[in-house]
């Protein structure tokens, strides 16, 4: 393993049954992510990405293979190692940006610090941080509901990058996205990587989103192809 | 870590239209077991008023209630000399022979009938019950067949209003005044004199006697006499205590209330648990974001259990709200002591909106159990993956 590398992925595979069939979503997969690097999974359908992508972050188990995150081999925490090692060390970002319908925006992006032993006074001033940084700080107050989809998302951005994880992983982040959103959307993840050195892997599917990364992986039938 | 309190308040709150119906069912259960509780408080109220510590009641030994207790005049005789009964300022003893008698009578607007207990007592009958007063009308005079009803009883039979006569038996009284028994098992009798009735109901016998002692070193040596004296057979205790154990018509209204409350509860439990499968149902994705960022099982549990528990407490707090409106009202029953009338008010104590209220948060915690551990379950990719 190179020490500048994040991520590495040795012999990975995922396997599940689905009725009588046994599917193979990952196939003997290698891969390593380099600190600050801004990669985006693409592929079909079905391809397996977002299954690497769930593993990378935790949340997910693979049925064979090695995924080491800095020191950590993913694979071998137990339920409750894995919740504190996603809240401490990775963020997320979903299609469906995933806020809390009933916190307002300065409480959904506050949550993952409710797990940490940060005062009051120090959340509050990480809130603003970040809501500042996706340029939501006026919007603070305001229930999901209250705003647009660009905002959401901008908010749920906010919310993976509070508790400063070495690691954010978006999974079709601009999937439900006008143009101009997604535009702004992807350029907080592409600043978060270049200016303050975050590691960012995305799947997506739009190859105009994948020209905001770094480098870009694709995979077919669970298998890389590049 | 737990998740904020406000997370499960506002999502109670936001879903008020589905959770209404729940939150009424509950409300209802703890109303049903609120207000037959206070009907039970309401008696043993009543019976628990009306001793005075000073005094000591005197029955048959055997007898449970002095209704059912015979006293021959031979034991009035001597008990009536005993140094131990205080005496007043005119040197006569505090003592009153009384005479139960249960009359059928009449209720008010043709509603039936109803046993009414005449007590007749002495002389020194009033003087031994301060707490009764006479709010109307004036006291009766021996031999003049005059009876004193009490005032909650006159809104309740027919002919009791002052001047008014009644036939009891083969007897015809009439009302001269209405007593107040300050909310004491009193409030459910009508008094005469002892001699009188015995003579119009044709009874030899008293039902009990009730004595002041001259001091508590006294009335402690008479308990001790009277019981030890074989010839009279009687059984003597402090008054207090003999009301305190006349509550056994409460009992049966006791466990009513709670048999009916338990049997409701089932049914609202189960109507707890479909409002908060619903409700997180339709928030699996969600839970499954919050596991995402950290959360562990025991958390979403905790928070959805308090969610089930702040609905039910809604409930029960409404179920208490409308219970406390009956709080003071009278109303009456068949005594089991005494086979008569009994008046009461419902009495919604604070002890019994507690207990109605922790009733309603363990219907709720019952409720949201299993919703709770089933949501907490699902794998986090099968969570998030939920429409």
């Amino acid at each position: 393993m190179s020490p500048s590398n994040i991520v590495t992925i040795r012999e990975l595979s995922k396997e599940y049954r689905q009725g009588e069939i046994d599917v193979v979503a990952l196939n003997n997969i290698s891969l390593d992510i380099a600190q600050g690097e801004f990669l985006t999974l693409m592929g079909p359908s079905g391809s397996g990405k977002s299954t690497l992508l769930h593993i990378i972050a935790g949340i997910d188990r693979p049925t064979k293979g090695i995924c080491r995150v800095q020191d950590i081999d993913v694979t071998k925490l137990n339920e409750s190692g894995l919740a504190d090692w996603r809240n401490q060390n990775v963020g997320f970002v979903f299609q469906t940006f995933n806020l809390i319908p009933v916190l307002t925006a300065f409480e959904n992006v506050e949550l993952p610090l409710l797990l940490t032993r940060l005062s009051a006074k120090r959340r509050r001033e990480q809130v603003k941080t970040a809501l500042e940084l996706v340029g939501l700080a006026d919007r603070s107050k305001h229930l999901p509901r209250q705003l647009s989809g660009g905002q959401e998302q901008r908010v749920a951005i906010a919310r993976a990058l509070v508790t400063d994880p070495k690691l954010i992983v978006a999974d079709e982040p601009t999937g439900n996205l006008d143009s101009s959103s997604a535009q702004e959307a992807l350029s907080i993840l592409q600043l978060l990587s270049k200016q303050i050195g975050k590691t960012v892997i995305m799947v997506t599917h739009d190859p105009k989103a994948a020209a905001f990364g770094s480098r870009s992986i694709h995979l077919e039938k669970g298998e890389l192809t590049n | 870590m737990a998740l904020p309190l406000r997370y499960s308040f506002r999502n109670v709150l936001i879903r008020w239209r589905s959770t209404f119906a729940t939150v009424l069912g509950i409300a209802l259960v703890v109303f049903v077991f609120v207000l037959l509780q206070s009907l039970a408080a309401g008696i043993e109220k009543s019976s628990g008023n009306t001793g005075d510590s000073r005094n000591i009641m005197i029955v048959r030994k055997g007898s449970t209630a002095e209704s059912a207790s015979l006293i021959s005049r031979e034991n009035l005789r001597e008990i009536q000399y005993f140094e131990e009964i205080a005496r007043n300022e005119r040197n006569e003893p505090v003592i009153s022979a009384d005479v139960l008698v249960l009359a059928n009578l009449p209720r008010v607007n043709n509603n039936g009938e109803a046993n009414v207990l005449l007590r007749g007592i002495s002389a020194r009958g009033a003087e031994l019950r301060p707490q009764v007063k006479l709010i109307a009308g004036r006291w009766f005079t021996p031999g003049k067949r005059e009876i004193v009803v009490s005032s909650r009883m006159a809104k309740r039979f027919a002919n009791f209003g002052l001047g008014q006569s009644f036939k009891a038996g083969t007897a015809s009284l009439t009302v001269v005044g209405w007593l107040d028994g300050g909310g004491s098992a009193f409030d459910s009798e009508c008094w005469m004199d002892a001699d009188e009735c015995r003579s119009l109901f044709e009874r030899d016998l008293y039902s009990s006697f009730l004595v002041r002692p001259v001091d508590e070193a006294a009335g402690a040596k008479l308990l001790e006499r009277i019981e030890a004296d074989r010839r009279f057979k009687l059984k003597a205790e402090k008054e207090e205590a003999y009301y305190q154990k006349q509550t056994m018509t409460a009992a049966p209204i006791k466990w009513l209330g709670g048999f009916l409350a338990i049997m409701m509860s089932v049914g609202a439990v189960f109507a707890a648990m479909n409002t908060m499968y619903a409700s997180i149902g339709a928030r699996t994705r969600e839970i499954g974001t919050l596991r995402v960022l950290g959360f562990r099982r025991r958390s979403v549990v905790a928070a959805l259990l308090i969610e089930g528990a702040l609905l039910a407490l809604i409930g029960g707090v409404v179920g208490c709200a409308i219970a406390s409106l009956w709080n003071g009202y009278t109303t009456a029953t068949m005594g089991f002591e005494t086979f008569s009338e009994i008046v009461f008010e419902f009495t919604v104590t604070p002890r019994l909106m507690g207990e109605g209220l922790i009733f309603a948060v363990i219907v709720g915690l019952m409720g949201s159990f299993l919703p709770s551990v089933r949501a907490s379950r699902l794998p986090v990719i099968d969570a998030l993956k939920s429409v």
